[in-house]
């Protein structure tokens, strides 16, 4: 038996599996206690071993060619024609990866801050990892869709019971934002079954459409895709949802699951409805400048450190989505592939930024108990280490060349001077922006005098939080100076999709 | 009259004669040894389930005149029925004793209603439907006053009463006239009658149509028919609402298609209009005031509403898809039903109901387990995958697709969303607030057992749904 034929199922169900055995050897015990760190050893373990495992798709992984692999397709359900359909191409590949690698940063940055339930709570992410994972690798609309809201679920529970104060609040409303979000998306799924009879999405791409039902599943797919990015205006969950969820819950949220809808950008509503998406392009990219510019002038005014990651995060993931619909705007070929792959760089790089980020604030926060921006300040005082690591991953977030978060803005920003000069212009704002709202909180929080007796009592790093901290800043550096072997991955993959996004079906 | 057409009935007659058996027996039981009619009533249905499977058609049969039929639903209906009252007695029974309404009654009333159930599955005649749907509702009056003492129990049960006594009413003028216009009481009869004769087709058919699907709302509990359903839910004694929303849904079901569409399958561009109507109005009504109920009963109660109004709109879709989906979404929705009252009933203890949506605070803290469950459940009432729900709303939207209704399949999903929200509101009492409850929940080993594993069927049928509806596509191919 050649196990690497089940690697795909390995990845999504042995997290899963994981979590319920931390689930099943239970919570309640004190801190230190053998059974409490054996189920914290169970979830770390699972989640490196996950890890691990992806190493070897990566290995696996042949650049040269655009069609899936490691595929495993066995019937699921006959009597619909549903298949467990699960298969990865350069798109994907790069988001599981990303998923491997944070989710066992979480488990560690965890490991002893939650004192409320534990188990339940790395059961939460072990199981959410597991259904991330299926999201990227399924093939079969009907298991995406199952993945896209099963995932819902546990961070659901993650915002609402270790969240901050007005968690119910804000779990609610990003439940119900992204379920309404999303069950359009299941009534064109459905739709083209009936018209294809089938749920596999290959299928779907092959399916002829007219130009009104191109056009009401990509509203119906952008809706889904917009919330979850999210897009301006429907992004208001997102703020919420990040400044009371827990730490791990706003790394996840941020480094992965807005990824959710980039991904299904670029893997159903491009191939799927090519003429809705080149129809509604324009609109889309204007959506993307709005969010670039208007809403780095409202993380400009934020005086809650989450918030105003948040609200970057909305600005950042403007550029994967304006990067992804430059396509019908750029007539050269190489112009096209640099947007998409822009956007696809753009998102692995905010997933390690936004999440070292989050992981920062986190550190404080466990110290302080504060998020305020106004109740910090010369914190490099007491925290050199700490705050070597902040401004690092600031200065990421600004896009500064040598980081990862220079290369995917870069990217999009040479692709949209291709397509026109304004898109250009605006887009460059945020290099401007970005750098005027991360820094500004650097300098208040990180820098100048000692401004209060909690930031004088500050201890530096511990050791677990170093390491966390570390594998991040090296992994940030790694994609800024050599993004290369990420780039090489998806670059067939989206030079494919490109050419069938061109051919319309009308 | 040939004896073999009594084998065809023979679930019925038996069960009848375990009745008066149990009865009878009954009256020798001494209080304290109440579990021995408990123990009865379950050999009986378990007798019932054996004679059920042993004498199972090879294809459609009529007997009795044709106006008894025995097929591939009745079946199918029949074995799930005699399932859930055998859940509903399972689930009852611990809560039963330890508020002194122990009595053998309950069983016998139960057993009676699950006969006046597989009558009403099995009729090929309006009148043997009647007569089936009033031996299920006087049993139920009965047991949702089966504590006298419970003045809310009462009031309900009186409720019920003289609402279903209009109702059944509505039903027979109905009836009289389809008699009336067509000559024939026979569902086959009556569907050839319109056939031969276009003509029948009138004014004063669609007359009586139109009190036919009063009944069907009100048996269904569906918009503007529903008002009795909130206030017998909560009314009634826990173990009676449970035994309420589950099996006499089949039941329903049955009614609404034998006589739509094997009795008036000619009529369906006229009906289906009325059964549109009626099921929006469920959707929309059940979702919205279900989120202003405090009493989980009463929730449940306009939850169950805007299920039907699922189970409605995939009847009227009119095609076989539509019907398979139907019977899907009602057999999957029970069994998420079932789980969920019996979760109330386990957190219920003597003398204390747990009725409020408040007292599910802190589940997660007090029994993890069937905090998961309940969380099990809900997400499936709310059609959030994994879980069977989603299923049984996938396919009804797939049924409205395939039929021509976009619009139809829009507004399931956008009611849907309204309807997770107090779906969810039980998920955020059991796992975000702190309660103030800290009694340890009380239930014997088998109680435990099953419900655990009606808890985790809904996640289990959601991973492999397949063959429940293959099986429920088949029962329509094989009329």
């Amino acid at each position: 038996m050649n196990l690497s034929q089940y690697l795909l199922s390995i990845l999504i169900w042995l997290p899963i599996a994981g979590g319920v055995v931390a689930l099943a050897i239970g919570n309640d015990d004190e801190l230190g206690s053998s059974r409490s760190s054996g189920m914290r050893f169970v979830s770390l373990g699972t989640s490196l071993l996950t890890f691990v495992i992806s190493i070897g798709l990566y290995q696996g992984f042949d650049n040269g060619t655009s069609a899936m692999q490691f595929v495993e397709r066995v019937s699921w359900i006959p009597s619909l024609d549903v298949w467990y359909y699960l298969g990865v191409d350069g798109i994907s590949v790069p988001l599981i990866l990303l998923t491997t690698f944070i989710t066992p940063l979480v488990v560690i940055a965890g490991w002893d801050t939650i004192k409320v339930r534990p188990a339940q709570y790395f059961a939460a992410f072990l199981i959410l990892e597991g259904l991330m994972i299926g999201v990227f690798c399924a093939l079969d609309g009907l298991l995406f869709y199952v993945f896209w809201e099963a995932m819902l679920i546990p961070m659901f529970l993650i915002i609402g019971v270790w969240g901050g104060e007005r968690r119910i609040y804000a779990t609610i409303k990003f439940f119900l934002y992204t379920f309404l979000g999303s069950v359009l998306m299941l009534v064109a799924f459905i739709y083209l079954y009936g018209l294809t009879g089938s749920f596999d999405l290959f299928k779907f791409m092959n399916a002829p459409l007219g130009l009104l039902a191109q056009q009401l599943i990509f509203l119906a797919f952008l809706l889904a895709f917009a919330v979850k990015v999210p897009m301006w205006p429907v992004h208001t969950w997102l703020p919420d949802a990040h400044v009371e969820a827990p730490t791990g819950g706003s790394v996840i949220l941020a480094a992965i699951m807005l990824k959710m809808g980039g991904y299904g950008f670029v893997r159903l509503s491009l191939p799927i409805v090519p003429d809705g998406s080149a129809y509604f392009a324009n609109f889309v990219i204007a959506l993307s400048l709005i969010a670039v510019v208007y809403i780095g002038f409202v993380a400009l005014m934020q005086k809650d450190m989450k918030k105003l990651i948040a609200y970057s995060s909305i600005a950042h993931m403007g550029f994967v989505t304006l990067g992804f619909f430059l396509l019908w705007s750029i007539t050269a070929e190489t112009g096209t592939v640099l947007g998409i792959s822009g956007g696809m760089v753009q998102m692995v790089s905010h997933g390690l930024i936004s999440g070292a980020l989050f992981l920062c604030v986190g550190v404080l926060y466990d110290r302080v108990h504060s998020r305020q921006i106004a109740d910090y300040g010369g914190v490099a005082n007491t925290m050199p280490v700490f705050a070597a690591f902040m401004v690092l991953f600031a200065m990421a977030n600004a896009g500064l060349p040598g980081t990862s978060g220079f290369v995917g803005e870069f990217m999009v920003i040479i692709a949209s001077f291709k397509a026109n000069f304004w898109y250009a212009a605006l887009a460059a704002t945020t290099l401007v922006l970005g750098a005027a709202y991360t820094l500004w909180m650097i300098k208040r929080v990180v820098y100048g005098e000692v401004a209060n007796d909690n930031v004088a009592k500050l201890e530096d790093l511990n050791r677990r939080e170093f390491i966390v901290l570390a594998i991040l800043a090296i992994s940030v550096l790694l994609v800024g100076l050599w993004p290369a072997p990420l780039v090489d991955m998806m670059n067939v993959t989206i030079e494919d999709l490109v050419r069938q996004v061109g051919q319309s079906k009308l | 009259m040939d004896i073999s057409a009594y084998i065809f009935a023979a679930p019925e007659i038996v069960l009848l004669v375990l009745i008066c058996v149990v009865l009878i027996a009954d009256l020798f039981v001494d209080h304290e040894r109440r579990m021995a009619t408990y123990w009865m009533s379950m050999a009986s249905l378990g007798i019932t389930l054996w004679i059920l499977l042993a004498t199972a058609p090879e294809s459609r049969t009529l007997v009795f005149s044709n106006a008894y039929v025995s097929d591939a639903l009745s079946q199918v209906l029949k074995i799930t029925a005699v399932g859930f009252v055998a859940l509903a007695f399972l689930y009852s029974r611990d809560y039963l004793r330890a508020n002194d309404i122990h009595k053998g009654e309950f069983y016998v009333l139960g057993l009676v209603g699950l006969l006046g159930m597989m009558i009403m599955i099995s009729a090929n005649s309006l009148l043997i439907m009647y007569l089936g749907l009033e031996t299920l509702a006087l049993s139920l009056y009965a047991l949702v006053a089966i504590d006298r003492n419970n003045a809310t129990a009462a009031e309900s049960a009186m409720k019920y009463f003289v609402l279903g006594a209009i109702a059944s009413g509505a039903l027979l003028y109905g009836i009289s006239w389809v008699y009336g216009v067509t000559g024939t009481l026979m569902f086959d009869e009556i569907a050839a009658a319109i056939a031969a004769d276009p003509s029948l087709n009138n004014l004063s058919l669609w007359f009586g149509l139109a009190f036919l699907i009063v009944g069907i709302s009100f048996k269904f509990g569906a918009v503007p028919f529903h008002m009795w359903l909130p206030d017998v839910y909560q009314g009634a004694r826990t173990p009676v609402t449970l035994y309420i929303a589950t099996a006499p849904k089949l039941a329903a079901l049955a009614f609404t298609i034998r006589i739509l569409v094997d009795g008036l399958g000619g009529l369906q561009d006229t009906w289906a209009a009325m059964v549109m109507v009626v099921a929006v109005l469920s959707l929309l009504v059940g979702n919205v005031v279900a989120i202003a109920q405090t009493n989980i009963k009463r929730m449940l109660g306009y939850s169950t509403i805007a299920h039907v109004g699922f189970i409605l709109l995939a009847i009227f879709v009119g095609t076989d898809k539509g019907y398979s989906a139907a019977l899907f979404y009602t057999v999957t929705y029970i069994v998420a039903a079932a789980g969920a009252f019996g979760i109330i009933i386990l957190l219920s203890r003597r003398g204390y109901d747990a009725e409020l949506l408040s007292d599910f605070k802190g589940l997660n803290a007090r029994s993890p387990w069937f905090a998961l469950l309940m969380m099990f459940l809900m997400f499936s009432m709310a059609g959030v995958p994994p879980f069977i729900g989603f299923f049984g709303k996938l396919n009804v939207i797939d049924a409205a697709l395939s039929a021509g209704y976009p619009g139809l399949a829009v507004l399931m999903v956008l009611v849907s969303v309204v309807g997770a929200y107090y779906y969810l509101r039980v998920i955020w009492y059991m796992y975000f607030e702190k309660g103030e409850d800290q009694a340890v929940l009380q239930a014997s080993t088998d109680t435990r057992l099953v419900l655990s594993l009606n808890g985790l069927a809904v996640l289990a049928l959601g991973i492999v749904p397949g063959w429940l509806w293959a099986l429920c596509t088949a029962v329509f191919a094989a009329l």
